[in-house]
């Protein structure tokens, strides 16, 4: 049984997480730095390129980096003081055993030994169970490298169907109505096309804070005559100074998305032209918004007529555009839907596919793009191939050694993997780069989940939230500590570079794994020497495939400063080529191994798909009974579940812990002032929080972010609604009521700020 | 020395209260843990407007000019240093005289520290650690030539005024040409009514004190203006 061993506040003791500050050589500016390390930060999908400040096995600081052209230097707060996760107090040096009498509830183990108990309760498990009663889950903060291996050493070390990954928490909405309207999961443009469009449509999207070097690029669109569109329930602080602010009521998009598609036809402002030649669909997607008029799409969506006008003539009428989208509009359980949505008005005005005319998901975490492409998804094979597709099953079985058939079929979406717990089927569980307490919905549930396991293993660098449900814990390394390739937000693949060596018995985590399958006695391909080796046969496996990495190399990724993917190392005739990679997507002339010169998109005829998307209330709308959306988010100091940033002193500092945002027409109508402590409820829970009175959200919403564990977790709160396509939880509507709380909670006085 | 083609540049209505220029001055290696800039929200409850503060440099420094122990010294370059240790009696005179509220007393080093424009970087002809790492570029650093080619929209202001006194700094403000829109209160914008609250931000003046900025530019319009 997967229990947590010792009281909350032990734990904390010897584990954290405490708030760190510099101190010693890194605070004593006399010390100069051995070398600098020109790598890129360890947090969000933007990857800003970063020099790291190395002093002996220490990370003392960072220079910033200023010839790399996406961030030219720039950085976030999280950039600034991401050095400090290194030489922790809190910082994993052995591998633990559940122990209940130790302090903390672990005690220390010998690496080797700690390894052959995995080894073994992973046998014992399998041969009672089955394969597949053993899971795995990883993460999109793994390099590439990572990633493939994880896919590897499920299907062809453990031989389970299960595996998937927390980018199930992120990309996926973005990515299936990628592959259903274009044929390809990759932001389409260069950032750089940013700059010089008509309209900048940004939904859903907290770019200052989840994104924030984008901001420049959006700024700078501005300052050359760019409209900036926002669409959201707040107004963030991109959203301040916009052009139109569409304040939309939380899960409305693809109603918006109707609307404005339907006054772009009735007023002509399409592309006739592009829609016939370069994509299919469009008279069905125009029958079904024929129904979303301007009233019935401000009734909906809680935007005035006036302005989804105003948003549709801007939009319609532009030249040249780029619009984007995150997490606001996917984390629904129709957000393959509002995605769709955002791709007809795209598809409509034939602006995509050239320069100035773009769209793109930003993605959120580190390799939110290279982690979805090459096997740790449930369904999926390296190259972003289908492990449904008996042809994609033969070429990767080929490149593996193995027989096809021993292939496991596809597996199940990380939510999904939980209730197989639940249930009984899975019994044995090992977790990288994923922290389910805290990030899943409705995380009460999860508890439970991971309570009922026989065994679990965690590899992480910090006792993460979830570790502490396991039985063994073995330390893995910092992204600073290890080399291999992410793919940022662009689609461009880049190279993180080691600085330092992983302190004590941490391990590499590629070698954690290869180290698992040996003592397994499944060696059979996990017994590569470097990242780099890794990465070979990656440019192997993904050769031929839409994200095809075959071309690329760590010298190409350095010369040209990252080499955007598909990047083919033989030509249509199978001739050997030096690609430079593919900047722009859909461009005329650029690679598609699908099309083969039928047309610019994914698809043997090369065409798009217009697709139909309607509009659906969310799963869990508002009643009498609980009257207020609730909505989560992020806030610019801190990263996803906080396993790193709530550690970093200065970033604690910024913003504590969190609040629950409010307008205040809602906190006159509740009592509740500023800064008052308030509980909101949902059917799965309650938190207890400061009030944060602003006019800056509407009224009929609140928002809380998610980076905080335990009693301050918003995902007690959230529904475990998923879509039903890409299985994103609906992290972004649920139903809640609020009310002034009578006292501080417990936990004010017991914890501190990050705990 | 400072080369005299680079400028620093503040642009509030780009900024996204991010504080990467305060966790970033703290990383400062001639004042290492003690960032010098301060990130003020103007009204949190209102709006989510921030504005960096990072030290004018004077052409005249009123700091200086009070100083009774003559410890705040400008270089030739014209960036005005923190206080001289040996020098410093920490009165605070400075503290209360700058109109712009850029100095601190630092009360554990008896010291009144503030921005110098990380001198240190700058004098070698890099930028400041705030504007090299500002993801929103409200925080710039670079020539006259590269900021009227990216900036169309706002213009360049040097020259202040306090009353009768007019300060004139080495730091550039961006002001709009013309005005603009700003959101305060989602419930306006979900208002059909109206496209929600206007704060005009109009210079005041003929011509010829166009680039003067005066405590009453930022006068609101109409009704619900930022109080």
């Amino acid at each position: 049984m997967a229990v947590v061993p010792a009281d909350e506040l032990k734990i904390n003791d010897r584990f954290g997480p405490h708030a760190v500050f510099a101190t010693g050589k890194r605070l004593d500016a006399g010390v100069q730095p051995d070398r600098l390390v020109k790598t890129h930060c360890c947090f969000c999908g933007q990857q800003c390129g970063i020099q790291l400040k190395v002093k002996g096995n220490e990370v003392i600081g960072f220079e910033p980096w200023e010839e790399f052209p996406v961030n030219r230097g720039m950085l976030c707060p999280k950039g600034v003081k991401r050095y400090l996760q290194g030489s922790h107090p809190d910082r994993l040096l052995h591998a633990l055993g559940r122990d209940s009498a130790a302090p903390g509830g672990f005690s220390n183990l010998p690496y080797d030994q700690a390894i052959r108990t995995v080894a073994e309760s992973i046998q014992n498990i399998q041969s009672e169970h089955g394969n597949s009663a053993f899971a795995v889950l990883t993460g999109a903060s793994l390099t590439t490298e990572k990633s493939y291996l994880m896919g590897k050493f499920a299907r062809v070390c453990l031989k389970t169907p299960y595996i998937d990954y927390n980018g199930r928490l992120c990309m996926v909405s973005a990515g299936a109505a990628n592959k259903k309207a274009f044929g390809i999961d990759r932001a389409a443009n260069p950032w750089s096309d940013i700059i010089g469009t008509d309209v900048v449509w940004i939904s859903g999207a907290n770019i200052a804070e989840c994104a924030p070097i984008t901001t420049d690029y959006v700024w700078q669109a501005r300052e050359q005559g760019a409209k900036v569109i926002v669409v959201d329930p707040r107004i963030t602080p991109i959203a301040r100074t916009c052009d139109l602010f569409l304040p939309i009521k939380p899960g409305r998009d693809a109603a918006l998305f109707a609307g404005v598609l339907n006054l772009m036809i009735e007023h002509d402002w399409i592309d006739h032209s592009s829609i016939e030649k370069y994509t299919v669909g469009f008279d069905k997607v125009a029958e079904g918004v024929r129904e979303w008029t301007p009233r019935k799409t401000a009734e909906v969506t809680g935007i005035s007529e006036k302005l989804v006008q105003q948003a549709a003539e801007w939009w319609g009428t532009a030249k040249t555009s780029f619009l984007m989208h995150a997490r606001g509009i996917e984390h629904h359980s129709h957000g393959v839907q509002n995605c769709l949505g955002a791709i007809n008005i795209v598809l409509a005005s034939g602006r995509i596919g050239r320069k100035n005319c773009g769209y793109a998901t930003i993605t959120g975490q580190a390799n939110g793009q290279g982690g979805r492409e090459h096997g740790q998804k449930c369904d999926q094979l390296p190259g972003a191939r289908d492990l449904g597709n008996p042809d994609h099953r033969k070429h990767i079985s080929g490149v593996w050694g193995i027989d096809e058939k021993d292939l496991p079929a596809p597996g199940v979406d990380a939510y999904e993997l939980m209730r197989k717990i639940d249930a009984g089927k899975i019994k044995g569980l090992l977790s990288i780069c994923f922290n389910p307490v805290v990030s899943l919905p409705d995380n009460q549930f999860v508890k439970r989940c991971l309570e009922k396991l026989d065994f679990y293993v965690a590899i992480d660098f910090f006792l993460n939230d979830s570790a502490r449900y396991a039985d063994i814990v073995l330390p893995g390394s910092l992204q600073e500590e290890d080399e291999g390739t992410v793919t940022q937000i662009e689609g461009r693949v880049i190279k993180i570079n080691k600085a330092v060596d992983c302190p004590g018995d941490a391990h590499q985590d590629w070698r954690i794994i290869q180290d698992i399958a040996g003592a397994l006695g499944r060696p059979h391909g996990m017994t590569f020497d470097s990242p780099r080796a890794i990465f070979e046969e990656l440019r192997v496996a993904s050769k031929g495939g839409v994200a095809d990495y075959s071309g690329i190399t760590y010298e190409k990724i350095e010369k040209q400063f990252g080499v955007f993917w598909p990047c083919p190392s033989v030509d249509s005739n199978g001739r050997a080529i030096d690609h430079p990679g593919t900047e722009r997507l859909f461009e005329s002339g650029s690679w598609n191994p699908v099309a083969k010169g039928s047309g610019p998109y994914y698809f043997p005829d090369g065409k798009a798909h217009f697709i139909v998307a309607p509009y659906a209330p969310p799963t869990e709308d508002i009643d009498g009974e609980f009257p207020l959306i609730l909505t989560t988010g992020r806030v610019v100091s801190q990263f996803l579940s906080g396993t790193q940033t709530r550690r970093i002193g200065p970033l604690v500092e910024q913003y504590p812990e969190p609040r629950i945002e409010l307008h205040p027409k809602l906190a006159d109508t509740l009592g509740i002032s500023d800064r008052d402590w308030v509980t909101a409820e949902t059917r799965r829970g309650s938190v207890t929080l400061r009030a944060q009175v602003v006019t800056t959200i509407r009224p009929d919403t609140i928002f809380i972010p998610y980076h905080w564990a335990g009693r301050k977790s918003v995902n007690q709160l959230t529904i475990s609604a998923q879509d039903p396509i890409s299985k994103i939880p609906e992290y972004k509507v649920c139903a809640v009521r609020l009310k002034r709380a009578d006292s501080a909670p417990a936990y004010a006085s017991e914890l501190q700020p990050q705990q | 020395m400072v080369p005299d083609t680079l400028n620093f540049y503040i642009d509030p209505s780009r900024c996204i209260g991010c504080q990467s220029c305060v966790q970033a001055c703290g990383e400062c290696d001639s004042h290492k843990g003690h960032p010098m800039i301060h990130l003020e929200y103007i009204d949190r409850a209102r709006s989510t407007q921030t504005t960096p503060v990072v030290c004018m440099h004077c052409e005249n420094p009123t700091c200086a000019q009070v100083c009774p122990a003559d410890a705040i010294k400008k270089t030739a370059d014209g960036v005005v240093q923190s206080a001289r240790k040996p020098r410093c009696i920490a009165c605070s005179n400075c503290v209360l005289a700058c109109p712009f509220g850029v100095p601190k007393m630092k009360s554990d080093f008896e010291l009144m520290m503030k921005c110098d424009m990380c001198y240190d970087r700058t004098s070698e002809g890099k930028k400041p650690m705030c504007a090299t790492v500002c993801p929103s570029q409200a925080l710039f650093f670079g020539t006259e030539d590269e900021i009227e080619t990216l900036r169309p929209r706002s213009r360049p202001v040097n020259e202040f005024k306090f009353g009768r006194e007019l300060v004139r700094t080495k730091v550039f403000m961006m002001v709009p040409v013309g005005a603009t829109t700003e959101h305060i209160d989602v419930t306006a914008a979900m208002n059909a009514s109206s496209s929600g609250r206007r704060v005009k931000l109009s210079i005041l003046g003929d011509e010829s004190t166009f680039d003067v900025m005066t405590a009453s530019m930022f006068e609101p319009e109409g009704e619900g203006a930022i109080k």
